[in-house]
């Protein structure tokens, strides 16, 4: 079964993504900020990261930035999902790795979707 | 909405277009056709068929029959039929194009998804075609659909279903809280309204068409008529898309479905003849 780390600071963002994920057929870990998905990533690299972009503690770009340096951080496709609409993020989040960017508000046909894209189902 | 109403849209939608409405699904009937009413100042969808009923103007008629054809639409639609378009079909038709513009259609294109997914397939192609031209053409029965369409104005929903993030960011542009597709892309398409169960002689004929998921939504008469008109429009060596599944096609001689790629057709030559 695939991993997939869910990071987002708001517990009811994270509830709706692992039951939209959970139906894809994902195993869902759940973190808080960029640090603790981090930390997460450090002990076992998951297939997919659902990454919020504003955080406290570590934004999401940042989570990125570190994870693509570690050893093993290229291979979980990270996909994006915040409120940051705009094309300079976007382009942002591309340049620094991310695979697929979802646009909050989100629902499950995007998510699956995006997730298609991102090579992951 | 009252029954012999929504037998009566039933029945203009099948007069006119061949399409298959359900009078009982008066749920779908209601949602689509006031929107329409409000827009024509009627109070009511029973106002507007009233007075439908008593001036049989063809202009409402109209109204009532496209806003029943809306069907579900995204970009890239299944992926694999358009993976195949553009990296293997394109260059075929290219190096046997003769010099010959490559004549692409969207048959039914609706809210313009698929012809524009198709154009921007072709234009990241570009660089193998050898210089051949390409034209798209994209009909669809409701000229709503086609304004929208044309607009090239998409919601954030809509650019989300079936576009990779790297071609949105490529094609669009962010415009207050839609996208809009780049005017380099949008001016590769050319329009028109078409009822494809009238006489379709004046299109011309067509290397590529898709008609992907329309066939379901016609009477069963209709839907054969459909596909042997279509049929008769392509090129020799040309191909109709359907969608991913619709094995109605084998219904008809008129086509051969190619073996390893659901939902792609080819014309069978000896139809043509006979036809």
């Amino acid at each position: 079964m695939k991993t997939c780390l869910v990071v987002d600071d708001s517990r009811v963002i994270r509830k709706v993504a692992r039951r939209i994920l959970e139906d894809l057929g994902f195993e869902i870990a759940e973190a808080s900020d960029g640090a603790e998905a981090l930390a997460w990533c450090r002990a076992a690299m998951p297939d997919a990261v659902l990454l919020d972009w504003n955080m406290p503690v570590m934004s999401g770009i940042d989570f990125l930035k570190h994870l693509r340096a570690e050893v093993g951080g290229d291979r979980p496709r990270v996909v994006f999902c915040t409120v940051e609409n705009d094309v300079a993020h976007i382009n942002e989040a591309l340049a620094c790795g991310a695979d697929e960017f979802i646009m909050k508000p989100f629902d499950g046909e995007i998510v699956a979707s995006k997730f298609f894209q991102a090579g992951l189902t | 909405m009252k029954r012999d109403d929504a037998e009566l849209v039933a029945h203009l939608c099948e007069a006119r277009a061949g399409l298959k409405v359900d009078p009982d699904k008066i749920y779908l009937l209601e949602s689509r056709l006031a929107p329409v009413a409000r827009r024509d100042g009627f109070g009511s969808i029973e106002e507007m068929l009233v007075a439908l009923r008593t001036r049989r103007e063809e202009r409402m008629i109209w109204a009532v029959v496209e806003a029943m054809t809306m069907g579900e639409t995204s970009f890239f639609r299944d992926q694999a039929p358009f993976d195949h378009f553009r990296d293997v079909l394109l260059t075929q038709l290219a190096a046997n194009s003769e010099g010959r513009p490559i004549r692409i259609w969207s048959a039914a294109c609706g809210s313009g998804q698929e012809i524009y997914s198709l154009a921007m397939a072709v234009e990241e192609q570009r660089a193998q075609l050898g210089g051949v031209r390409v034209d798209l053409f994209a009909s669809d029965l409701n000229e709503r659909a086609l304004e929208k369409a044309q607009s090239g104005l998409y919601t954030q929903f809509e650019v989300q279903r079936g576009l990779h993030v790297r071609r949105l960011v490529q094609h669009f542009e962010k415009v207050d809280e839609m996208w809009r597709l780049s005017p380099r892309i949008r001016q590769m398409v050319r329009w028109r309204r078409t009822n494809l169960v009238s006489d379709l002689s004046t299109l011309g004929r067509f290397d590529v068409i898709f008609c992907r998921y329309l066939l379901s939504s016609l009477v069963e008469p209709m839907r054969k008529r459909v596909i042997e008109n279509l049929a008769l429009l392509l090129e020799p060596n040309g191909v109709i898309y359907l969608g991913v599944g619709e094995r109605l096609a084998e219904a008809t001689p008129a086509l051969r479905a190619v073996v390893g790629c659901d939902g792609l057709f080819r014309p069978d030559p000896a139809y043509r003849v006979a036809a």
